[in-house]
């Protein structure tokens, strides 16, 4: 099983998502994470789909979303240099004796506290999945009360501009 | 702007003329009565009115697998609609280029739960090629034109237009000019140069080269390219049930069909290649049986239009993306003649030592009706097959010559599919002779199109292949559950020949072997719709037949 990365460039428009969740739902594909924008193209939006399977899986995936009418463009970005960030919202149960303690983890972490309540923080955080990862870690022992992550979104590097954006 | 304003409905059938429709299969209801008032006074377009959306479906279908047109089929919302899901799927297994188009409920209304609603796009997203609602008039001319070039290129599929009334009713002017918009579109049809080139260098060295031919050499039209490869090179060629007709069956390089029910030469000479050249082909698990004892010492040169096909279930050496046509045309300037003397000996040894074969014990076996019907027609007629051990035998004992004349369910294998899909053929090819293979379970699935192939007058020939079972399954509950015949007897089947006649159609019964020919004589000779009820041989077998998951050279029946 390998982890694969995709960009897709889509039409904007209402049924696209269903075309596409549709297609992993029917030929029983695995999406670990799919997240969805607009591009500096009204037309058309960006779909980054986090994936996983076994070579000839993985590549029946990319053909199938390649032969989606509303799909323009593949990018498998797993075969490039890209950079890949999440975002996550996080709220942990801290009362005032913590505060200083899960603070100066987040510093380290470059996250950000967002909410202060009395019993609690709201801190959001971005950057590699396995960061966002290690940070929920350290953060389950004081308890996660509720959080929300994005799915990660991610670019090409380089000079050109990897084709999916817009 | 000077062009006059037109309703949703007019757009839609101003649109289907512009696409080249001349005939459209359909039933009407609530949602598209505005469609069918337009229709009303359409010269140019032939309306068929089926008697069961199914049997509308089937027919478009029989009708763009006989013309090479895509077919156009209409149906109202809610039930109409989901009576055309088989269809549709159907004609998305074998690839067929088909434009279904449904009513609606009122754009305001879609969503809840109103009167004859179905959520037609969601129903049939993972079976079309694609799918529009229409929710702005503005949008229906190219949404039209698209629909009509999506299913009709690359891989043909079908195309669904659902249409809310109220869109229909609205008003608009028409563009001068209406353009597709479809960036995300384009098939690939000239094959990669250098591909090419080294597959015909893999053939140029290859001792025992087979062309494994399917479908999409019938959709290309490749056939003739087919045949100047095979016999300039003397490479053996089978073909799957979707590619009958695509070589010529009695040429002496034809192996004929390969797979679960085809010929022992075929799967032997699959089995024992060192260059396997898939053209137009799936790898069908029907074809390929256990998969890797399939062409097991192979090299696989596989050229496709959907390059989603390549490389699905087996591994290609040599993957050219293309269509058929287009990609032989350049291999063939590459292959070099070859008598391939030992090879081509090989095949014909084994074609000798392993025919298909039935027992001649002078009863009424169904396989022999179907080499009469060959011989009658003199190979020149549109077959039309059911689904079942009747599919089978058409296809094994017919000895298929040219591209279009085969017309059969094989991905989807439906039940019931013939008599609709014969209706749509010879409607399309109103010269052919045209008949159908059918069982007698099958032909009850859509047997009321009888009054719509009646009504037109279309001098269809019914083969009923009458066992008094759903054979194909007693087959299997024969071999595989020790004969236990669970509900696969059909007691109570109807007096064919008096239910025909009821309809206004010409019925005949047959028991004797020695009356099957002049039956069908008369039957093509009457040159109206009839029904020949044969009375044959009740558990009459499918032979060869490569059990389910074996290899498929290991076959039961036909190695005598
Ligand atoms: C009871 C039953 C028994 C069956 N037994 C058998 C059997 O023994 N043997 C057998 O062969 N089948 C059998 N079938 C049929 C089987 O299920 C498949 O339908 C069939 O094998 C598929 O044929 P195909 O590979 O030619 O593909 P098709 O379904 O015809 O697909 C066509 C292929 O061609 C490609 N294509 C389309 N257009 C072009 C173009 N312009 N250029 C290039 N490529 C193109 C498509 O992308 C696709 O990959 C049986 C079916 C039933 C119901
Ligand atoms: C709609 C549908 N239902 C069920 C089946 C499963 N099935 C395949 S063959 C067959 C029997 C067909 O019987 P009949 O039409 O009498 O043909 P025969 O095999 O006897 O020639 C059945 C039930 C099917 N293919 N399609």
């Amino acid at each position: 099983m390998r982890r694969q990365v995709l960009a897709c460039r889509v039409e904007n428009h209402s049924g696209v998502l269903t075309h596409i969740t549709g297609l992993f739902a029917s030929r029983g594909f695995n999406i670990d994470s799919l997240s969805v924008g607009e591009t500096d193209n009204p037309r058309f939006s960006r779909v980054t789909i986090v994936c996983r399977g076994d070579e000839r899986i993985l590549e029946q995936i990319r053909k199938q979303l390649g032969k989606l009418i509303d799909v323009i463009k593949v990018i498998n970005l797993s075969e490039m240099e890209s950079v890949e960030r999440e975002l996550m919202l996080v709220r942990v149960n801290v009362g005032p004796s913590k505060r200083a303690e899960v603070m100066e983890i987040a510093e380290v972490f470059r996250a950000k506290v967002v909410d202060v309540g009395a019993k609690e923080l709201m801190i959001e955080i971005s950057g590699k999945r396995a960061k966002v990862d290690a940070f929920i870690d350290l953060m389950r022992p004081y308890g996660i009360k509720e959080m929300a992550r994005t799915g990660e979104v991610a670019l090409a590097r380089g000079p050109k501009p990897s084709a999916a954006g817009g | 702007m000077s062009a006059k304003e037109m309703t949703g409905a007019q757009i839609l059938v101003e649109g289907l003329k512009a696409a080249g429709v001349e005939v459209m299969f359909g039933y009407p209801g609530g949602s598209v009565i505005p469609i069918f008032d337009v229709l009303y006074e359409e010269k140019s377009i032939k309306f068929v009115l089926t008697r069961h959306e199914q049997g509308a479906g089937h027919a478009a279908d029989g009708y763009a697998r006989a013309t090479g047109k895509p077919g156009c089929v209409i149906a109202t919302s809610g039930p109409g609609a989901t009576n055309l899901i088989t269809a549709i799927a159907n004609a998305y297994m074998d690839s067929v280029p088909m434009v279904a188009i449904t009513g609606q409920v009122k754009t305001m209304l879609i969503g809840n739960d109103a009167f004859q609603e179905a959520d037609v796009t969601g129903i049939t997203r993972p079976i079309t090629k694609h799918n529009y609602l229409v929710k702005d008039v503005n949008d229906l001319a190219r949404v039209v034109k698209e629909a009509f070039h999506i299913a009709s290129t690359g891989r043909p599929g079908p195309v669904v237009i659902d249409l809310p009334v109220d869109v229909t009713q609205q008003k608009t002017r028409l563009p001068k000019k209406v353009e597709i918009d479809l960036p995300g579109y384009k098939p690939t049809y000239e094959g990669h140069p250098q591909q090419v080139q080294r597959a015909a260098e893999l053939i140029n060295k290859a001792e025992r080269p087979v062309l494994y031919v399917g479908g999409g050499v019938i959709i290309s039209e490749a056939s003739e390219e087919v045949f100047e490869i095979a016999t300039k090179a003397h490479i053996p060629v089978t073909t799957t049930l979707m590619g009958l007709g695509a070589f010529p069956e009695e040429h002496p390089l034809s192996l004929q069909m390969l797979g679960m029910h085809g010929t022992v030469y075929a799967n032997y000479a699959v089995t024992n290649c060192d260059l396997l050249i898939a053209v137009g082909a799936r790898f069908d698990d029907r074809v390929t049986g256990k998969l890797d004892a399939f062409a097991p010492n192979a090299k696989v040169v596989h050229i496709d239009i959907d390059p989603s096909a390549i490389s699905k279930n087996v591994h290609v050496d040599m993957p050219i993306v293309g269509d058929c046509k287009k990609v032989l045309k350049e291999l063939k300037e590459h292959i070099k003649p070859n008598e391939r003397e030992a090879w081509v000996r090989t095949v014909a040894e084994w074609k000798e030592k392993y025919p298909l074969s039935y027992p001649q014990d002078g009863k009424l076996h169904p396989q022999m009706v179907v080499e009469k019907l060959h011989e009658v027609t003199g190979g020149d007629a549109i077959i039309v097959t059911d689904v079942g051990q009747n599919q089978m035998w058409a296809a094994q004992f017919y000895r298929y010559s040219k591209p279009r004349t085969f017309i059969s369910s094989g991905g989807l294998g439906t039940m019931g599919y013939g008599f609709p899909a014969a209706i749509g053929a010879q409607v399309g090819m109103p010269d052919r002779k045209v008949a159908l293979v059918s069982g007698d379970g099958s032909i009850q699935m859509n047997i009321q199109e009888l009054a719509t192939a009646h009504r037109l007058d279309l001098p269809i020939v019914i083969v009923l292949l009458n066992n008094g079972y759903l054979g194909m399954v007693r087959q299997w509950q024969e071999l595989f559950f020790a004969r236990r015949y669970s509900h696969t007897t059909l007691e109570a089947n109807p007096d064919f020949v008096k239910l025909v006649e009821a309809y206004g159609a010409k019925g005949m019964r047959v028991d004797r072997a020695g009356d099957v020919e002049q039956a069908l004589r008369e039957a093509f000779d009457a040159r109206t719709l009839t029904l020949i009820d044969f009375v044959v041989e009740p558990e009459a077998n499918v032979f060869p037949m490569v059990p389910s998951g074996e290899a498929i050279d290991r076959m039961i029946g036909g190695m005598a």
